[in-house]
């Protein structure tokens, strides 16, 4: 990496360790966004009136606020409840505290998971019903029936809006600069922009970074869609 | 320390209320102004020639697949070092050149006129070629024939995408706090930041985005209801 230092001012290095870590934040918060998507498509396609309320709760509260906005609840309110709650319940020592990692990624995986729900919904719905008879016709174990005959063809539906919303995850996980205690590569390229008062030069770089990051999850999700579509349908 | 519900509605809520003003303002003229710059950049897209597609097409991309705030301090920070030093300090600019709102308002119009013209393509797309004929056989001029005939159809077909896409970007003005502009999440950090409490000005905010947000929703629905009046359905 110390090859890209003489171009970039002297930063390559932490640019490209910033370029990481946005990375891991964008993987990890879409993990955890994933997980958040399954439950409240469940919630939402289930036959509990509670639990889909729950869930039309989620996704339009999440929806409505600024990304940023719950990002900074997330810090400042939702990390101390929760630690508050965990040694209140004996679950963990006093004095523990959440790692400022997992806070973030938790936060943006929790707003990715409201859209990650709806897409994961409207494709379950797109299923024709013939499918659900025939699997409940065959008498498949429900597992089954959701394993093997819902869940390959929700995901193909699913697909383009799931690819949408990894691209908008790289793009949060730039938020995380705003807490200042995060080396992003939006937070290495403000130093460096504010420290050689090359402003125009290093944000530009940073948005080359993202672009890179978009370029590159584009060509990916374009093979994965080419791997899973069937041809009729591509 | 815990919530307090009489500094929430003393101290917390009248000046986040007084600072919405400043959110509707960068979310209609930048919506405004998307949509007016987003129209001929959507004919751009859709274009023949590739010398007027492709810089529409890279213009589109480089916008959307960039994250927002990178372009807000490009704008800010950026722009701002290029402006020289007079013109900032005396000349009949430098208000607004000194005032971080405009370098706001143009970070959110640059970014969202990239995502409206997307839209706007998908309507003008699902306009059928007959309509743009029949313009042409009653002798409108191209210019005539897009304002009058084909753009208020692809308007309504895409109406429900845009008011999407304006709550969207309602959200994103709150990127804008970074920058200085006391909007309503700005102004709820100064709040933070002057009296050390946390909780109460963040939940603050959020109500306040979660009404705007109702708000917006139910200026759009007779909007929609307008533009697709002549439809049966």
């Amino acid at each position: 990496m110390s090859v890209l230092n003489a171009p970039l001012g002297g930063y390559g290095t932490q640019l490209a360790e910033g370029l990481i870590l946005t990375l891991r934040v964008s993987l990890c918060s879409y993990a955890i966004g994933i997980v958040f998507g399954l439950l409240g498509a469940a919630a939402k396609l289930s036959r509990w009136r509670s639990l889909r309320f729950g869930a039309g709760l989620y996704t339009t509260l999440v929806r409505a606020l600024p990304e940023l906005l719950l990002v900074l609840l997330a810090f400042f309110l939702g990390a101390g409840l929760f630690e508050r709650l965990a040694v209140s319940t004996g679950l963990a020592l006093d004095g523990f505290s959440l790692s400022p990692f997992v806070v973030a990624v938790v936060a943006l995986g929790f707003i990715q998971g409201a859209y990650i729900t709806e897409v994961l919904r409207a494709a379950v719905l797109a299923i024709p019903r013939g499918q659900h008879e025939a699997a409940k016709a065959l008498n498949l174990p429900p597992l089954t029936h959701l394993g093997r005959i819902i869940a390959p063809q929700a995901l193909r539906h699913a697909l383009g809006g799931l690819g949408n919303i990894w691209l908008n995850a790289t793009k949060d996980a730039s938020l995380v600069s705003v807490l200042g205690i995060f080396s992003d590569v939006l937070k290495v390229s403000s130093l460096a922009a504010a420290a050689t008062k090359r402003y125009v030069f290093f944000y530009a770089v940073a948005g080359a970074s993202f672009l890179l990051l978009t370029f590159v999850s584009m060509a990916l999700l374009e093979r994965l869609r080419r791997r899973l579509m069937p041809v009729n349908l591509a | 320390m815990s919530f307090s519900w009489d500094f929430f509605w003393h101290d917390v809520l009248p000046p986040l209320l007084s600072a919405v003003p400043v959110t509707l303002a960068l979310t209609l003229l930048s919506a405004l102004g998307s949509v007016l710059l987003g129209i001929p950049l959507s004919v751009a897209l859709g274009a023949a020639p590739r010398w007027r597609r492709w810089p529409a097409q890279g213009y589109s991309l480089l916008m959307r697949g960039t994250p927002m705030l990178v372009q807000i301090y490009l704008i800010y920070y950026g722009l701002g070092s290029l402006i020289p030093r007079e013109w900032m300090r005396h000349s009949w600019a430098s208000p607004v050149l000194r005032d971080a709102f405009w370098y706001g308002l143009t970070a959110l119009t640059l970014n969202e006129t990239a995502y409206v013209a997307v839209i706007l393509k998908v309507g003008l797309d699902a306009i059928d070629r007959g309509q743009h004929e029949a313009a042409a056989a009653l002798g409108l001029s191209p210019i005539s024939a897009l304002t009058r005939i084909v753009l208020p159809q692809a308007l309504a077909v895409v109406f429900p995408m845009l008011a999407n896409e304006f709550i969207l970007l309602l959200k994103s003005t709150a990127l804008v706090s970074t920058i200085t502009i006391f909007d309503v999440l700005g102004t709820a950090n100064n709040i933070r930041f002057e009296t050390l409490r946390v909780d109460e000005p963040l939940v603050g905010a959020a109500c306040v985005y979660v009404l705007l947000v109702g708000l917006v929703t139910l200026i759009c629905l007779p909007i929609e209801r307008r533009l697709t009046r002549h439809r049966s359905d």
